[in-house]
């Protein structure tokens, strides 16, 4: 035990950090910030340059997050984010038993590759139960999820407790796992972690082909006569492989994290699959670099827990700045075109009006009749003055520009072709198409528009002459 | 006789136990709303709320804990409910992202606390801390419980478990209508006047409230056993919501005191120190459950293959008499063995033979068996129903008359015979 991780997890009074100047029973808030490293560390840090064992870290982690988003990418398509949780919490048994066997038949229990065989072992066992319970009974995925990671779970929490209670040597170290230690990486630890994560990653870019198919029409892919269940198990094959190479450095139950965050960040800036993948390895990686950088330049502070909220920072980013998919795109959008709508209403309603302009009152009263909050009602006049479509006038009222009637004039034409159009051709009662003409108005396009004004004048033209031919008869 | 002391082993199994009941009444709602993985969320989630209540708060007053808790676990539900809808996010990876983030936060805040000389120990959060709800100086025998002086001595967690198990209880019984009728049609309940949304966020409350209650003393990952397990357990079983509720109540009590005791008296039994209770009563919950799968009564694995089974059976017995009537048909009275054996082809000749001359339907001679009586118009009535099913194929749904047998040859197992109809089946034979 020792470093970073042990550190959040030993009872207090504890003397590892008992002399620290800021750690006095009872200071406030402001005493425990962290001193803040210099330029010149982090700068050493980040290069790779402070010390053999802060390089370990940085590097297996940076590997860690690479493979976690390239394979979180397929269990995001597939629809399987939360299985990825409860594999990772069913390894936990799988490591007492490995650590138990491997102890009663005389190996070092402790040995790395052992536990992490027996960690695989369980995982797959968890998924395999879960399928189980999917095939075999009627209770839904979410809750066949939540069956195996508590019960697996809690078997592991048996089995720690027998090991610290009743094995000879004591479970030193087998529950670091739960939370990770990445302090205590080595090169054996990494070059491992490294094996076992461009394994994954090179199968996930064999099975590339196999992976879409199935995650995007699986349905198909059964059809055309792939087997689906055994891509799907190489699938999770590949995750029980990066969750095992995770164990160590983030911990079991955050090691989820970093297969889900990176692929659902990376999903709001792309609809490309491989980009989406190239994007997803990119910000786990990044993930694991700065937050193993950040957590070996402060004190104090789980590498694990750090990476994870480096990831999430990625995730909040993507969340709000996203381009297209984004929170902040996304309203910006919905914005532009309630004011656009808004805005051709009140100048359909202008260039009804007789003087072409909307007194105080006209204007409060289009706002009521539509709906407007009072805000929209401010931001439409705003939007339309800007766009040099109205004036005020001295009374307080609108006037339209020879713009603002134009396009008024456009938007009526538009309203009442549709209309027409609705009524000769879609049966549609006179009295019923108003509302759903208000909302179409907007979408005409240019050619729509001319081919709706041909087959009216075309409908108008043959009913005259219907019309013509009864007369004449 | 197991060996149960009263000082070491009442409290922890009291606590277990009614944490148990206090999740696995609320859990049912969770596992019919496809909702289970929220109680994980939030049990992951409380951890910062819990620290930061803590940080505020300077001391480890149990309400404001439970408060910062609580306010965390709707905080989780509002972020996933966010995320969801504005980020348009697939459930499970909403809830994965918001419920790791924040756990890492809490993880993070745990660090921060350590320093300040407290007691908050991450490991506890997951596995509970039972074992410490020793009562000293308790009475040797079960009747010395029968005093005040009992009371007195429940701990607090205790109490907090058993006011929560109580409240949970209530709010199920009380608003049970709104709960069902929102569970199974939301917009249903919102044009009946029950708000679906209220009651799912009154859900979730009451699901983050239990999960607080339960975590000092339990742990997290026994409450999310609890909430799914129990429930899971009951909606293997039975098929009313009712049923189910007062089941789950059922296997949640036994899962408490039977995985207590699973912890502490078959280690001793060996002569080894007891595990972990938390753990121990989730993995009862397991084996309860797959017992209930593997079991149940109509919906277990067992009574599915006996079903099927018998309709396996049936069918072949059926087909029997169908085969000796139709022979009858052509003049043949005593079909042999061998010939039924080419007629019925893959499916357990003999056992359908015994089957049928033990209800009376058949009797041997020799080497070849007959229609009794009764097998005739047994026989009779299924040919009924066969060719009464072509002629409805081939008039009402249009196919071929070459298309329809095979058709006919299912459905003709299913009851009842219509009373009268059509005499001659497409393919020109008489309905007897």
């Amino acid at each position: 035990m020792g470093g970073h991780g042990a550190a959040a997890f030993r009872p207090a009074g504890d003397g590892s950090h008992g002399s620290s100047p800021g750690s006095s029973p009872g200071s406030s808030l402001a005493d425990v910030t962290d001193t803040l490293p210099s330029l010149h560390e982090i700068i050493e840090t980040a290069t790779f340059r402070a010390g053999f064992n802060t390089n370990m870290v940085i590097l297996g982690t940076a590997l860690l997050g690479l493979a976690a988003g390239v394979i979180g990418v397929f269990m995001l398509l597939r629809k399987r984010s939360m299985t990825t949780d409860a594999l990772s919490h069913a390894t936990l048994p799988g490591i007492v038993i490995a650590f138990l066997v491997a102890e009663r038949l005389g190996f070092e229990g402790r040995s790395l590759p052992v536990l992490l065989l027996g960690a695989a072992v369980t995982g797959v066992l968890g998924v395999v139960c879960i399928q189980a319970i999917l095939r075999h009974s009627r209770l839904r995925e979410d809750a066949a999820i939540g069956i195996v990671l508590s019960v697996f779970f809690g078997a592991g929490i048996v089995g720690l407790s027998y090991v610290q209670a009743n094995a000879p040597s004591g479970s030193g170290g087998l529950n670091t796992f739960i939370y990770g230690q990445a302090a205590t990486l080595g090169l054996a630890d990494v070059a491992l972690m490294g094996g076992i994560a461009a394994a994954g990653i090179v199968a996930a870019l064999l099975l590339l082909k196999e992976f879409t198919l199935v995650c995007f029409n699986d349905a198909f892919a059964r059809v055309d006569g792939w087997q689906v269940r055994a891509i799907d198990l190489a699938m999770l094959g590949l995750v029980v492989l990066v969750t095992v190479a995770g164990l160590q450095a983030v911990g079991l139950v955050l090691v989820v994290a970093m297969l889900i965050i990176p692929a659902v960040a990376a999903r709001f800036w792309t609809d490309r699959l491989w980009v989406l993948i190239i994007a997803a390895g990119a910000i786990g990686a990044s993930s694991g670099y700065l937050g193993s950088v950040l957590s070996a330049l402060l004190p104090r502070k789980p590498a694990g827990a750090v990476i994870v909220l480096t990831a999430g920072a990625f995730f909040v980013v993507s969340f709000v700045g996203a381009p297209k998919r984004g929170v902040l795109a996304a309203s910006a959008r919905r914005l532009g075109l309630t004011l656009r709508i808004a805005g051709d209403h009140l100048l359909e309603a202008g260039h009804e009006a007789e003087s072409e302009a909307l007194s105080k009152n006209e204007l409060r009263q289009t706002a009521r009749e539509r709906g407007w909050s009072a805000a929209l009602r401010v931001l439409v006049v705003l939007w339309l003055r800007r766009a040099r479509l109205v004036t005020r006038t001295a009374a307080g009222g609108l006037r339209l520009t020879a713009g603002g009637l134009e396009r008024g004039e456009r938007v009526a034409r538009n309203h009442a072709l549709w209309e027409q159009y609705l009524i000769s051709h879609a049966d549609v009662a006179p009295s019923h198409v108003d509302w759903s003409v208000d909302q179409v108005e907007h979408v005409l396009s240019e050619d729509l528009v001319r081919e709706l004004e041909a087959e009216l004048s075309l409908a108008a033209a043959s009913s005259r002459a219907d019309n013509r031919q009864r007369g004449g008869s | 006789m197991i060996a149960f002391d009263i000082g070491l082993d009442l409290f922890p199994m009291l606590a277990g136990t009614l944490a148990a009941v206090g999740c696995g009444v609320l859990g049912n709602f969770l596992v019919l709303r496809r909702l289970s993985l929220m109680g994980d969320a939030i049990s992951h989630s409380v951890l910062p709320g819990l620290v930061i209540a803590f940080l505020v708060a300077s001391s480890r007053n149990p309400m404001v804990m439970m408060a910062g808790a609580a306010v965390a676990g709707v905080v989780t539900v509002v972020l996933v409910e966010l995320v969801k809808k504005l980020g348009r996010v697939e459930p499970g990876a909403a809830m994965g992202v918001v419920f790791s983030v924040l756990f890492a936060l809490g993880v993070l805040l745990i660090e921060r606390a350590a320093v300040r000389h407290v007691d908050l120990d991450a490991d506890c959060v997951l596995h509970g801390q039972l074992e410490t709800l020793v009562w000293y100086g308790a009475p040797e025998t079960l009747g010395g419980l029968l005093s005040l002086e009992t009371l007195g001595s429940v701990p607090r967690q205790v109490t907090v478990l058993a006011v929560m198990a109580v409240l949970a209880i209530a709010f199920t019984a009380l608003l049970f209508k709104e709960l069902r009728i929102a569970a199974f049609d939301p917009d249903l309940a919102t044009s009946q006047g029950v708000n679906a949304t209220v009651m799912h966020y009154l859900l979730m409350v009451f699901v983050a409230a239990a999960t607080v209650a339960s975590f000092e003393a339990v742990g997290s990952i026994l409450v999310i056993a609890m909430l799914i397990c129990p429930a899971a357990t009951a909606r293997v079983l039975t098929d009313r919501l009712g049923t189910q509720v007062v089941c789950s109540v059922a296997v949640a009590l036994v899962c408490g005191t039977g995985g207590y005791l699973a912890a502490t008296a078959v280690p001793a039994a060996f002569g080894l120190d007891a595990v972990n209770a938390a753990g121990s009563m989730s993995v009862t919950a397991g084996g309860v459950l797959t017992l209930a799968i593997i079991a149940g009564p109509r919906h277990g694995l067992i009574a599915r293959l006996v079903r099927r089974h018998r309709l396996a059976a049936r069918v072949a017995r059926d087909d029997l008499l169908t085969l000796l009537f139709r022979e009858a048909e052509a003049g043949l009275e005593l079909v042999t063995d061998e010939r039924i054996r080419a007629g019925l082809a893959g499916r357990p000749v003999e056992a359908a033979i015994r089957n049928a001359a033990r209800a009376g339907l058949v009797h041997r001679r020799g080497p070849a068996v007959a229609l009794t009586p009764i097998g005739t118009t047994t026989a009779a009535s299924i040919i009924r129903r066969h060719r009464l099913w072509e002629n409805y194929l081939v008039d009402q749904v249009g196919l071929a008359p070459d298309h329809v047998h095979a058709v006919a040859e299912q459905l003709e197992h299913v009851p009842p015979s219509p009373p009268a109809g059509p005499t001659e089946d497409p393919h020109g034979r008489q309905i007897p």
